[in-house]
């Protein structure tokens, strides 16, 4: 338990200087990098004739959705001409088309979703050109989306994307990505352009060992919460992830960003009103007090640690109880629940690692999911229904704030008032959007869910018996609609069925979403402000926080509940009882 | 429709900027500054017999983070794997019983009568060759699959309980070989972060050593 609340400690520690850096970035203030990084902007946007001038937010999103497009389009050519001689060491042959398909929208929406193994699916050249090159520009896309949406909510004009994209990736993902990959290579990950190893081994037998470029993917996979491995068993490889200290770095690089996005939005909304408390008194100078998130981004961040807490504890206490079954075998389970784990990590970090992947909706696994206890699996399950707890870079934070919507009408509703938030009115416009993006998520996991088990593709996928079943099931949409990518990988996904119908979950779950929140924030920019009065709902304070809290969680209850109580509690029922 | 085609060119243009930069010049230059200063270690971790790191793949006998079928009786016993180390013989490979390099395990869930059955048939033949362990004594680890299914290591007490078995087989004493389960022991990071945990594949070159099998290659 201690070292969990150490690893976390050093994420709190690490967030706030980053959310701040990032607030620079965003809000195009000067950094100490710029030397650096100026010029190499500059010559980018010069070759590219980007000119970098706002955007109205419809523009900014066909300018997403476009380039999106074209990028889809490049790296499904990609796949299906992989057997080419160019970096194809191991002579991999070319994808089929329902798994490219699956493989680029998987890839695309920052989700990771694997149904091939990188083993003996990928060429060096697809790891790098389509993998590797997805990681960094869905990452960028969920950043810029979030950035625009944010500056929207604090009456910042929208912004441009370009200029967006380009910023994130030069100046924070590439360096970063750089240093955690150096890293992860004095911990024994391989990164080398050669092919697989054969080796004799002292009992005169053979042992292949394959290696690649995994650093260079292995850092931006987390940082960039995508979370699709190089090898088929993700992070749990030793040369994904050799050492205890090589997981506690890729633990918290998957979260540095997504969390210092929730500062960035503090900051954002702070500025806003500090602007106006200069018109207000102009002779005052304003009191200069060291920031750290800002009040608004405080009672967010707040909310989502509750959250995540609740869930890290029921999954410890579930894997460190382990399986009962085994229990009655008589042999010794003090270390908890073994089965799909490895060693070096035990069940603490394995537990740590199962929440934080699934509450930023990484994807990247140190342990196998389908192995877990069923209330264990039940968290991660949970986490990705929310699609709110922290959540992926950028997208976690807008998923809250429809919450945050949400709750602020449902609380102007019991008082009689008209919702505003952040000065700006909540009206039946922005309602009906919040509406869908609140209702996509479960109308995707549990429709497609329902169609897999009633058609006979679907159920040819469930690989194990009962309740399970179901589990591995909903996991997979639940995985797919929070573009989230991990996965219960018993299930035998790789079929047209599952590939197609998990395709569109991830699509339809990254881009309405994103699309309807640009709407919101271009909708709540173009109205008046309000004065706050004493009859404005206060979104700052603890009562918020618990209120948001307790909005999410019933939510999930009224719409995840019985599914899971078929699943995975009366699998834990039928074990323990 | 000029106007959309522009665009759309302007958009492939920036595409492939970012892919020079995101998919060539920084994972390249990852791989020049990893083989220049690590080159062991950006090449897999290879280790000769004599457990020393080596670049060459002729002279490796493994590598020291991943796992290694075992099966001989004087060696310690590794974890279960679903893909059984990548390990093979010629024929395995020609009979096609040995399906390529892979990674993973078998995803049972907990409540799978098939985990119950491997479990219970590995638990036999564990207490039949070791039979002066106490089935009490066992830990999980060793008879439950690895994540990955190339666990290079094993919890100190199931290197513990193998220690006799081995001395027995491989004619060391077993204080030899305890000193040998010591030497191969990694701790706790700081003594917080992680588990103990014992390497079986350098645990095992180093037995092979004692006994000295390993002269005559």
């Amino acid at each position: 338990m201690l070292q969990i609340i150490l690893t976390l400690s050093i994420f709190v520690i690490l967030v706030i200087p980053m959310g701040k850096y990032m607030y620079h970035i965003t809000t195009g203030q000067k950094t100490f990098a710029d030397k650096v990084f100026d010029p190499i902007d500059s010559f980018i946007y010069k070759i590219c004739g980007i000119k970098g001038t706002d955007m109205s937010w419809k523009k900014y999103a066909v300018t997403l959705l476009l380039a999106n497009a074209v990028m889809i389009f490049v790296g499904y050519l990609f796949l299906r001409i992989q057997n080419l001689p160019f970096l194809n060491p191991n002579g991999i042959d070319s994808m089929e088309p329902s798994l490219s398909f699956n493989t680029i929208i998987s890839f695309m929406t920052n989700t990771n979703l694997q149904h091939y193994s990188g083993e003996s699916g990928l060429s060096n050249a697809s790891q790098m050109c389509v993998i590797i090159y997805m990681m960094f520009t869905s990452a960028a896309t969920g950043y810029a989306a979030c950035m625009a949406f944010c500056r929207g909510l604090a009456g910042k004009q929208i912004g441009n994307f370009y200029r967006d994209v380009v910023r994130i990736i030069t100046r924070v993902l590439i360096p970063l990505s750089f240093l955690i990959g150096l890293f992860l290579v004095s911990q024994g990950t391989p990164q080398t352009l050669g092919g697989n190893l054969t080796v004799h081994t002292i009992e005169g037998k053979l042992q292949d060992i394959a290696v690649g470029p995994v650093a260079a993917l292995e850092s931006i996979k987390h940082l960039g919460t995508n979370g699709g491995g190089f090898f088929g068993a993700n992070s749990t490889t030793p040369f994904e992830n050799p050492t205890i200290l090589s997981d506690i770095t890729e633990l918290i690089s998957m979260m540095l960003l997504p969390g210092a996005c929730i500062v960035t939005f503090g900051h954002m909304i702070h500025d806003k009103k500090k602007e106006k408390a200069a018109l207000e008194v102009k002779t005052q100078s304003a009191p200069k007090k060291r920031l750290l998130m800002g009040k608004q981004g405080a009672v967010i961040f707040g909310a989502m640690a509750i959250l995540f807490t609740v869930g890290l504890l029921i999954c410890y206490h579930a894997e460190m109880a382990g399986n009962p079954v085994i229990g009655n075998m008589g042999i010794d389970q003090t270390a908890g629940n073994m089965e799909g784990k490895e060693v070096r990590f035990g069940v603490a970090q394995s537990a740590l690692f199962t929440t934080v992947t699934t509450s930023f909706t990484t994807g990247t696994v140190n342990n196998m999911h389908d192995s877990l206890t069923p209330l264990g699996g039940m968290v991660p399950m949970l986490h990705m229904m929310l699609n709110c707890v922290f959540g992926g870079k950028g997208v976690g934070l807008m998923n809250m704030i429809m919450y945050v919507i949400l709750a602020v009408f449902i609380c102007g509703l019991m008082v009689g008032r008209t919702p505003e938030y952040l000065n700006k009115k909540i009206e039946g416009k922005e309602m009906k959007l919040v509406a869908i993006c609140i209702l996509i998520h479960p109308l995707l996991i549990l429709g497609f869910s329902a169609l897999a088990i009633s058609v006979q593709a679907g159920l040819d996928g469930i690989t194990n018996p009962g309740y399970h079943g179901l589990s591995q099931v909903l996991y997979e949409y639940a995985s797919s609609a929070a573009n989230n990518g991990s996965g219960f990988e018993g299930l035998a996904d790789n079929s047209v069925f599952w590939n197609m119908t998990t395709g569109f979950a991830m699509f339809f779950g990254r881009y309405i979403a994103m699309v309807a929140q640009l709407a919101i924030a271009g909708s709540l920019l173009a109205k008046k402000k309000m004065n706050e009065t004493i009859g404005t709902l206060r979104t700052d304070n603890v009562t918020f926080m618990l209120i948001l809290v307790f909005i999410v969680y019933i939510f999930a209850a009224l719409t995840f509940f019985p599914a899971l109580a078929l699943g995975p509690i009366a699998e834990h029922l039928s074990l323990w009882m | 429709m000029k106007k959309s085609l522009k665009s759309i060119g302007k958009m492939l243009g920036f595409c492939i900027v970012l892919m020079v930069l995101c998919s060539f010049l920084y994972p390249l230059a990852l791989t020049g500054v990893s083989q220049l200063t690590m080159k062991e270690k950006a090449n897999g971790s290879l280790v000769d017999k004599e457990g020393n790191p080596v670049s060459d793949v002729e002279d490796a006998v493994g590598s020291s983070l991943i796992g290694q079928d075992f099966t001989e009786d004087y060696y310690f016993q590794p974890r279960v794997s679903a893909v059984n180390y990548n390990t093979y013989t010629e024929e395995e490979k020609e009979s096609g019983d040995y399906k390529g390099v892979a990674s993973g395990s078998s995803n049972y869930g907990n409540s799978n009568p098939d985990l119950k059955e491997r479990m219970e048939k590995d638990l036999d033949e564990f207490l039949e060759k070791h039979p002066d362990v106490k089935k009490e004594d066992i830990p999980s680890d060793l008879l439950t699959a690895s994540g990955s299914g190339l666990d290079p290591d094993i919890s100190p007490k199931a290197a513990e309980i193998q220690i006799s078995t081995v001395a027995e087989n491989s004619g060391l004493s077993e204080e030899e070989v305890s000193e040998i389960v010591k030497n191969n022991t990694e701790h706790k990071f700081l003594g917080v972060f992680g588990e103990d945990r014992v390497n079986v594949l350098k645990c095992n070159l180093a037995i092979a050593d004692a006994m000295g099998i390993l002269d005559g290659e």
